[in-house]
């Protein structure tokens, strides 16, 4: 159902595109609009205190095993299987910065794009929700994500992705997602991406000289969801440089330019048909003059 | 079809065979354990690898190395070089085989195997995804193979002393008949779709793959090269039948199938070296750090074939023409393992290379394609138009 409205939704877009530059037919494929219902959350590393605060309220929220049982405390350290999120701490030449790890929800995510039956779908607020029982286990979805994101549970025998999912179980009932509710310092906040965005470029404007002059997920990437202010420089922190290109761009247009509403592989057939049928006419009438 | 095509259950298989059957035994008992205790207990895969050797090896390059049929289908059915039909049949058994376990090694890939048959749920298609289409056309393919393979069956049942199988033989082969054009056609386009888009998978890897590989051109490369090393296979397997069997090998159709080779080989190296070449890489192609001699070799053994075999003296030894074939498999199987794993970076801290059950289970793989391949030679009707020359050893 959701795919059948984005299908519709990128139709009209394209016919849309398709007016607006005067009949010129967009040879790569045209890049998605931002919903206005799209939520996020902004993430400003300059008042993170490292206190995981999130990381544990994640883990409960969404009934996450502990990183290593056993273990007298918890101590993740990047994202896994049982992790959804997790704070990391950078030191070095540019001074020091936290890191909050998790899902961007890109607007236009290459793990959505890649996936074959829509296990990874964009859900409401444009959330990249995961459906496990529409999940086959392929992990192309990993191979996809530039960011590492989606983890894999290779410690089950019936695995599924895990990744942060905004929360939504907990949207749904009119609630925060869980770290943003639980941060002390308003580190992370949850928000309409429209919101987020405009707060993020006041905070940058009241104190130029605390923040690299960057919004992260601004358009990186095509844009995102989540969106990041920092002192230290982003790619330090692990979000590396991907340029504006929505990631799935290029092998969309590659893909769709070859199957082309499949009329190329259909009209292939035809005449690979054709020809098969021809020399295969000339034969049996060759064998058949040899026999007599 | 081929009438002059016969069975030979009179050979004797050599003893290191058993060899073989041990092997597949082995891989039986580590994918029990894959299924039992889970991916991260058998395989060395990880967040930043989640496809390794069982992709790269048993699909990308197994499917790649089963595509003799789908190369000696374009040269007979689609240029016309009726010449070659001797060389269909077995072309198409090591197709049927290499296909089939290809799905096999997928079934083991995938993390929820049991949710594999919603690859079939039309109205949840996403047509975004390059895998679908691979899934989708591998699947189709593996069926309209062993439709394809079928009249070597249907030939021999219809002699046989159980009255099912004449009855499947004797019902089957008109519809055969009426069907095999388009079912050829299919055995043709199939190939050529997912094939290519082998290469398009690795396409949205864009920040990951070295730019060395990683090129609008993939899906170009992957086709042209899976033909290629179509051709090798027929070869090789020509001249290891030839050792099993017995069987004098037909040494003016391979020494002509070997130029038509080295055509393929320099299209694709053309291909290649232009689209590196385009994009500016060339400086990153001869900087002699890892990824540049990594490119320099696997050029290297596409090339030495082409230029073995450019020799018309060469293509008519069967000993060089054997080598070159070697060559051949090795050199897309170098390109596929390049695209997929070591030219694959996710990042920094993420190493991968394969545990003993992923090499087990892929050796036990090949096992199984080797034996299945002799069991249906003795049995059916599939190897022939060659003069026989048992006993002459």
């Amino acid at each position: 159902m959701t795919m059948n409205r984005r299908a519709l939704l990128k139709g009209l877009g394209a016919v849309g595109v398709a007016t607006a530059t005067g009949g010129r037919a967009a040879v790569a494929r045209s890049r998605r609009p931002v919903a206005e219902d799209a939520v996020g959350m902004l993430y400003d590393a300059t008042r993170c205190i490292g206190c995981k605060t999130c990381m544990v309220a994640c883990r409960r929220a969404n009934h996450l095993p502990y990183e290593k049982p056993g273990h007298p405390w918890d101590d993740p350290v990047d994202l896994s299987g049982r992790t959804k999120t997790v704070i990391q701490r950078y030191r070095g030449r540019e001074g020091q910065s936290y890191m909050k790890r998790q899902c961007l929800h890109c607007l236009d995510p290459a793990c959505v794009s890649v996936c074959m039956i829509g296990a990874m779908h964009k859900s409401e607020g444009g959330i990249v929700a995961y459906d496990p029982d529409r999940c086959i286990g392929c992990r192309y979805c990993q191979v996809a994500c530039p960011f590492n994101v989606p983890r894999f549970q290779w410690d089950s025998p019936t695995p599924k992705i895990v990744k942060c999912e905004m929360c939504r179980h907990l949207l749904a009932r009119g609630r925060l997602p869980a770290c943003c509710e639980v941060c002390p310092t308003g580190a992370v906040q949850f928000g309409k991406r429209k919101a987020l965005l405009a707060e993020a470029k006041r905070r940058i404007a009241r104190h130029p000289d605390r923040y690299v002059h960057k919004i992260y997920g601004e358009s990186d990437a095509g844009g995102t969801q989540v969106l990041y202010l920092s002192s230290v420089p982003f790619e330090k922190l692990g979000l590396p440089h991907l340029g504006t290109e929505s990631v799935p761009r290029l092998s969309e247009t590659v893909q769709h330019g070859i199957y082309k509403g499949f009329i190329v592989p259909a009209a292939l057939y035809v005449l690979i048909g054709a020809a098969v049928r021809r020399h295969h006419r000339q034969r049996s009438v060759d064998e058949r003059k040899e026999e007599t | 079809m081929n009438p002059h095509a016969h069975a030979l259950p009179e050979v004797t298989l050599p003893r290191s065979f058993r060899l073989l059957r041990i092997l597949v035994g082995a891989g039986v008992v580590m994918m029990l354990w894959r299924f039992l205790a889970g991916l991260g207990a058998t395989t060395a895969l990880n967040d930043g690898y989640p496809w390794g050797l069982w992709i790269a090896f048993d699909v990308v390059t197994g499917t790649a190395l089963a595509c003799g049929g789908y190369a000696i289908a374009i040269l007979v059915y689609v240029l016309n070089k009726g010449e070659y039909h001797p060389l269909v049949r077995p072309a198409l058994v090591t197709s049927a085989l290499g296909y089939t376990l290809a799905g096999l090694a997928i079934v083991l890939d995938v993390g929820r195997y049991w949710n594999l048959y919603k690859v079939l749920y039309v109205w949840r298609w996403n047509l975004n995804s390059v895998l679908l289409e691979v899934a989708l056309c591998i699947m189709a393919y593996v069926v309209v193979l062993w439709i394809e393979l079928s009249p070597a069956f249907l030939e021999r049942w219809r002699r046989s002393p159980r009255r099912a199988l004449r009855w499947i033989s004797q019902k089957g082969d008109p519809l055969l008949q009426r069907a095999l054009i388009w079912i050829i056609a299919l055995g043709i386009l199939l190939p050529t779709m997912h094939q290519s888009s082998l290469g398009s998978l690795l396409l949205i890897a864009t920040h990951k793959l070295h730019p060395l590989w990683h090129t609008p051109l993939l899906p170009l490369l992957f086709l042209i090269s899976c033909i290629a090393m179509g051709y090798a296979v027929v070869v090789f397997e020509s001249a290891l039948s030839s050792h099993l069997f017995h069987r004098r090998v037909e040494k003016r159709m391979l020494a002509s199938l070997s130029s038509v080779m080295v055509g393929v080989l320099l299209v694709y190296l053309l291909v290649r070296f232009v689209d590196v070449a385009v994009r500016g890489q060339l400086g990153a192609a001869f900087r002699f750090d890892g990824y540049s001699v990594l490119f320099l070799v696997e050029v290297a053994l596409f090339l030495a074939p082409a230029l073995m075999l450019l020799s018309r003296r060469a293509r008519t030894r069967s000993g060089s023409l054997f080598r070159a074939a070697m060559l051949m498999m090795l050199a897309g199987a170098w390109y596929r393992f390049d695209v997929y794993l070591i030219a694959f970076n996710p990042g920094r801290g993420w190493i991968y290379f394969p545990s003993v059950p992923e090499l087990v289970i892929s050796m036990s793989i090949v096992a199984l394609e080797i034996l299945g391949y002799v069991a249906i030679v003795r049995r059916f009707p599939i190897l022939g138009g060659l003069a026989s020359a048992t006993g002459e050893r």
